[in-house]
């Protein structure tokens, strides 16, 4: 009884059904397309939506991304690529530039996407009424009618009780003026990155099956009112201990002897060129002044 | 020198897989799949309902693989399944067709047919049998022969194979609603994700492959006070189903040139609830039924699921166990599971996310 894993492990008629509901996805930015979501591998809830996506969509020549939170060795990111090398033999980068597929848990890479990628997210909760309203049938008849007063009303609550907007990651976004998304739950020091993007951005969430897409050069813009505008994490005054970039988003460390907080980028593989660059000018300073 | 990029992760995860193979060798016992098929029946049936993959030995494999853990167990076979592309749907079946090995009603002493106990944990004492720390094949075997030999003295006087249904004798009293049959063509909740409003037929696939622990305490919240059913078991049958595929090619109506491929062992439920029926000015009293089927001998589940098939199709949702986006989302052992061990994952944005916005409203309060 020894079966064999065919490429990409998901049989093609399972990978045909998700590359129409990616279709459908991209043909109507913003709706969120019902899939019947296999299970997989790896747990739901832990990117089975995205690694369906990226299974169903990867081919032999494919140079494949992947991180979790910002990082390329975190466990869950390892574990997924692992994953589709095991199945497809595809190669592997952590250089953004480089790859072609890039599968993501709650980032979007700093270095810009390109019009030769693909940025394929890991979403939880794909639904941003989801908080305003427990059930799917009414929330699909919000989207219907474009009902979105739930969602400005909670952004206005939030003003009254605590004078701004309380949003955390996951800030919800209108897509082509018409679908309101959740972006899942990226900073939303990510959110404009969505806007016009070159790449073609998709999103999977396997435990709550759809599939949704943000077609390249979109308009899309965060909930916000006039007189309280959108505002992103804020990392003022702080620069990354290893690059000294004060322009990125930054996790938050402590130094264990002093007690003090010092700060990292959170996008490693940008930190990592960014350390590579200031090595090759300080080479080149180190030559000029010979 | 360029900078090159740590590589923890990646280690990381081999040292904890070994460190996990460690755990299920250490201890150089090896236990077959022909073992764990001989004497796990409870664990083997209860996984391969909740996986919804009628196999024993990939049910056996699976739970010696996941070192007896449950829901790892049904995890693997899910995974599996998902890698098999569908080649049949078996035809219809009527359960009346049921090789019975266990039959009883608690609503009538006398069923047609008569009460058939078969096996079940229900009638022993539940006392720890220290007996069992010493029990050898010969013992076994000793058990076996004799036991087969008195079986052999007995005279079977009713054809377990077609044993009418307890709600067929109701039926004839009209104390059952006349109910027309409803052959539209299931819908398969593994090709086509729920839509609100489900349909009965997804409604009993999602109960039946739900986790036994969730199925169970939602049936038992809706009768103790989360619902207003209050059933009666009215029949509840395990025994084996025969399945039939049509001729792949030559599809005529003629079931002569079906193929047989095998049999399930299933535990059948049907609890008979009362309902009050308005009819012009005055209420009557009726019965409805509510329905459970599950793969195996898991008898609380089918009597749950049965319970649950019944509050669902009440129009109010008075009780969130009559709410079916509440109870169909939340019972798989897959969903419920994987989301709350995703806890587990670094949420170090995310937490930065709130952290940001957290300290930002507490540097500038309110003043209103």
């Amino acid at each position: 009884m020894k079966l064999q894993t065919h490429f990409a492990l998901l049989d093609e008629g399972s990978k045909q059904e998700i590359r129409r509901t990616i279709l459908k996805a991209v043909a109507i930015p913003g709706y969120q397309v019902p899939f019947a979501s296999r299970e997989m591998p790896i747990a739901r809830g832990w990117g089975t939506g995205g690694l369906q996506i990226t299974l169903s969509i990867i081919g032999k020549k494919d140079i494949l991304k992947v991180i979790d939170q910002g990082s390329d060795e975190s466990v869950n990111a390892v574990n997924i690529k692992k994953l589709v090398t095991k199945t497809t033999a595809v190669e592997t980068t952590d250089e953004t530039k480089e790859a072609t597929l890039i599968q993501s848990r709650h980032r979007i890479p700093e270095v810009p996407l390109k019009s030769n990628q693909i940025l394929v997210l890991q979403v939880p909760i794909p639904e941003p009424l989801r908080q305003i309203e427990a059930s799917e049938l009414k929330t699909k008849a919000l989207h219907a009618e474009q009902e979105y007063s739930g969602a400005w009303l909670m952004l206005f609550e939030q003003i009254m009780k605590y004078g701004k907007t309380a949003t955390d990651a996951d800030h919800p976004v209108l897509v082509h003026n018409r679908y309101v998304m959740a972006p899942s739950p990226i900073p939303k020091y990510d959110n404009d990155k969505i806007h016009q993007s070159e790449a073609l951005l998709l999103f999977g969430a396997g435990r709550e099956k759809k599939i949704y897409a943000v077609p390249p050069f979109t308009n899309v813009t965060s909930l916000a009112f006039e007189d309280y505008p959108f505002e992103v994490e804020s990392f003022e005054g702080k620069a990354c201990h290893l690059c000294k970039t004060t322009k990125a988003f930054m996790d938050e460390l402590v130094d264990e002897l002093t007690n003090e907080p010092y700060y990292a980028c959170n996008d490693t593989s940008a930190c990592l060129s960014r350390l590579n660059q200031n090595e090759a000018r300080m080479e080149v300073d180190v030559h000029v002044a010979k | 020198m360029a900078y090159a990029a740590v590589k923890g992760g990646t280690k990381a995860i081999e040292q904890s897989l070994d460190r996990l193979t460690y755990e299920r060798i250490q201890s150089k016992q090896v236990i077959d799949i022909e073992t764990i098929k001989g004497t796990m029946r409870g664990l083997i049936d209860q996984v391969m309902s909740e996986s919804s993959l009628y196999g024993e030995d990939l049910a056996a494999l699976a739970i010696k693989q996941a070192e007896g853990n449950v829901e790892e167990a049904v995890f693997l076979l899910r995974a599996h399944r998902s890698t098999l592309p569908r080649v049949y749907y078996t035809k219809p079946i009527e359960t009346e067709n049921m090789a019975v090995e266990r039959r009883i009603s608690a609503s009538f002493k006398d069923i047609p047919g008569g009460q058939l106990l078969g096996a079940s944990h229900d009638y022993s004492h539940r006392i720890m049998n220290f007996e069992l720390l010493k029990e050898t094949q010969s013992d076994m075997k000793k058990w076996l022969q004799s036991f087969l030999q008195a079986e052999e003295q007995v005279e079977h006087t009713t054809n377990l194979q077609c044993l009418p249904k307890v709600v067929d004798y109701l039926r004839q009293e009209r104390l059952f609603p006349e109910v027309e049959e409803d052959n539209a063509e299931p819908l398969d909740v593994t090709k086509q994700s729920l839509q609100f409003p489900a349909t009965r037929s997804e409604r009993l696939q999602i109960l039946t492959r739900g986790n036994t622990g969730a199925v169970t305490s939602l049936g038992y919240a809706a009768i103790r006070g989360y619902g207003e059913v209050h059933p009666t078991v009215g029949e509840l049958r395990v025994g084996h189903l025969p399945l039939t595929i049509e001729h792949p090619t030559n599809q005529t109506q003629n079931d002569e040139d079906d193929y047989y491929i095998g049999t399930v062992k299933v535990t059948e439920v049907e609890s008979f609830i009362p309902v009050s029926i308005k009819k012009g000015q005055k209420e009557e009293l009726e019965f409805e039924i509510g329905y459970g089927i599950v793969f195996g001998q898991n008898e609380t589940k089918a009597i749950a699921m049965s319970i649950l098939d019944y509050s669902l199709s009440s129009e109010g949702k008075k009780y969130p166990t009559e709410d079916e986006e509440f109870v169909l989302l939340h019972i798989d052992s897959l969903e419920s599971s994987g989301f709350i061990s995703h806890l587990k994952l670094p949420h170090y944005v995310t937490f930065q996310s709130k952290l940001d916005s957290v300290r930002k409203i507490k540097k500038e309060p309110v003043s209103l």
